[in-house]
């Protein structure tokens, strides 16, 4: 089985051999979905299933972060009475969903992805446009 | 004699290219040019001022005590909205780093293939089908990255911002996906606020001309006629606006989209982003969810700024940041190589409503000695292609100067 490095390790020791971007799919619209297309470079670090299942995880979680239904339309009644000065104590709907993500971002990359050389960066950093992943340049060959 | 260093960490906002004014340590974000907004402040206060003072005593008195309450409440409600609107980040989408830059352009250049020498290459377009209908996703050179779809480049701000409504001087910040549904109520309560007092207005000088004659009151109260004459004007063009933008937002359309004729209907396009009902439009745009900034200004960067130590050195001077005690900053950080798409210049010269907005001094660095300031860090990307490589921004340009 392979080494389980962290990331503070990774980040200090290797090198980035690479990155790539996943794009957004608006086929659907607007609301933020990233493809679920494997690409090509990371064919060799890891497995296809893997790579769409966490990414359609993702897409779950920004679909219902932008779901709309009773609970946003409340959400934004209330908000609207208040003149939006309830914001200023309370978090709204999507960016509670935004810390949810970020943990899931967090869990993906310490189980999956960091042992296999890889990071995924929380899209929010990159303006949810992409879904960036660094590979970081192989060193466990010839364990 | 020797000088202590403090560095302390810049935050994001100081670092952000683009033409924005940024408050109270970045949580507070506008257009460059205010002086219409200040107009609007001014406006909106002096003439419920005058209302306050002149109209009020008498219709408290004898009509009601609540007619001054719902006007106070108005007023504060008009305010809140027109605040909210101005100071937040409209939906600005924040500029490709370098490698996403290249990566992307690696991408164009594998669609393209191979263009032979002479031949301009294609303009940079995706298509995507987007519930039935094909929409064209345009490259923006000045933030090297394909917009999202109802996105759009503001000139002005010098940023791409999801669903770009328009760019409105009078709130002094572009008015985009974060911020409409503050806009449209703002639009909304103003000219509820402006039918009301003007309203009151009339009843009050009809009521006193009833007890002591016309002339008389004209004499009486000399506040209230300036204030009406304003209400008159500002009525029709708010009430004009809001009731523009209710038939938008019912059609979930967007004033870009409205001028350019995105849906107009011709070549059987239809809106791919209307719900087909009225109610279901209108509940998206002004109930939806509020979608968090992106742009990330009040967060720590690498970088480390010198802070000015105590002024007890006397002999070195301290390298000293611009940012000290200027309460408003304009966004200095504009990288050279920025080439504002041309299709974009020419729609936001289409859009301009204002009158030409004053260019604001930055304020300069208010203490002595003067020194030299730290430079900005150059955004380094790659040599990438310019619009006029591209056939259908060269068309553009062609069709401007041929006008």
């Amino acid at each position: 089985m392979a080494e389980t490095h962290s990331l503070q390790d990774m980040r200090q020791q290797a090198a980035i051999a690479a990155k790539v971007f996943i794009q957004r799919d608006y086929t659907n619209g607007t609301v933020c979905q990233f493809q679920t297309k494997f690409p090509s470079e990371l064919e060799t670090r890891i497995d296809k299933q893997q790579f769409e299942e966490t990414v359609r995880m993702l897409n779950n979680l920004y679909a219902e972060a932008e779901k709309l239904g009773g609970s946003s339309y409340l959400e934004g009644c209330l908000a609207c009475l208040t003149a939006y000065t309830i914001f200023l104590c309370m978090e709204t709907h999507y960016e509670k969903v935004l810390k949810k993500i970020a943990k899931f971002i967090q869990e993906q990359n310490d189980k999956i992805y960091a042992p296999r050389g890889l990071l995924l960066t929380d899209p929010i950093e990159r303006g949810l446009r992409v879904v960036e992943v660094t590979i970081f340049e192989d060193r466990s060959l010839g364990r | 004699m020797s000088a202590v260093m403090i560095t302390r960490k810049a935050r994001k906002w100081e670092k952000l290219p683009g033409k924005n004014t940024f408050c109270c340590d970045g949580r507070v974000m506008m257009a460059r040019q205010k002086g219409v907004f200040y107009l609007t402040v001014f406006l909106i206060v002096g003439t419920c001022s005058l209302f306050f003072a002149f109209e009020c005593p008498y219709l408290a008195i004898h009509l009601s005590p609540a007619i001054p309450v719902f006007a106070i409440v108005l007023f504060l409600f008009v305010m809140a909205m027109l605040l909210r609107t101005s100071f937040s980040d409209p939906g600005v989408l924040p500029r490709a780093l370098p490698e996403e830059a290249t990566f992307i352009e690696m991408e164009i250049e594998a669609a393209n293939g191979n263009v032979p020498a002479g031949q301009r290459p294609p303009p940079r377009i995706r298509n995507v089908q987007i519930n039935g209908q094909i929409v064209k996703l345009k490259y923006c050179y000045t933030c090297k990255i394909f917009r999202p779809p109802r996105a759009s480049h503001c000139s002005i701000c010098d940023n791409c911002v999801d669903r770009f409504d328009h760019h409105c001087p009078w709130v002094g910040n572009c008015v985009g996906k974060r911020n409409y549904r503050y806009f449209y109520l703002f639009t909304l309560s103003l000219s509820l606020l402006t039918i009301y007092i003007f309203t009151f207005g009339i009843v009050h000088v009809v009521m006193r001309s009833v007890d002591s004659g016309f002339v008389k009151t004209l004499q009486d109260t000399p506040g209230t006629y300036p204030f009406m004459l304003v209400c008159f004007f500002t009525l029709w063009s708010v009430v004009g606006l809001t009731g523009f933008h209710s038939y938008l937002i019912s059609l979930n359309q967007t004033t870009n989209e409205d001028i350019k004729g995105s849906w107009s209907g011709k070549n059987r396009v239809q809106n791919p982003y209307s719900h087909k009902n009225i109610i279901n439009n209108c509940c998206e745009v002004l109930c939806g969810p509020a979608y968090p900034s992106v742009l990330d200004r009040r967060g720590l960067t690498q970088d480390d700024l010198p802070v000015p130590a105590s002024t007890a050195t006397k002999s070195n001077p301290v390298p000293q940041t611009t940012r000290t005690t200027a309460p408003l900053i304009p966004n200095e950080h504009t990288p050279d190589d920025a080439k504002p798409s041309i299709a974009d210049l020419a729609i936001a010269h289409a859009e301009k409503i204002s009158p030409s907005p004053k260019e604001e001094k930055p304020p300069t660095p208010p203490k002595a000695p003067v020194i030299p300031k730290s430079p900005p860090t150059p955004t380094k990307v790659p040599p990438l292609a310019s619009p006029e490589t591209d056939v259908e921004a060269s068309i553009i340009i062609a069709k401007e100067k041929a006008l």
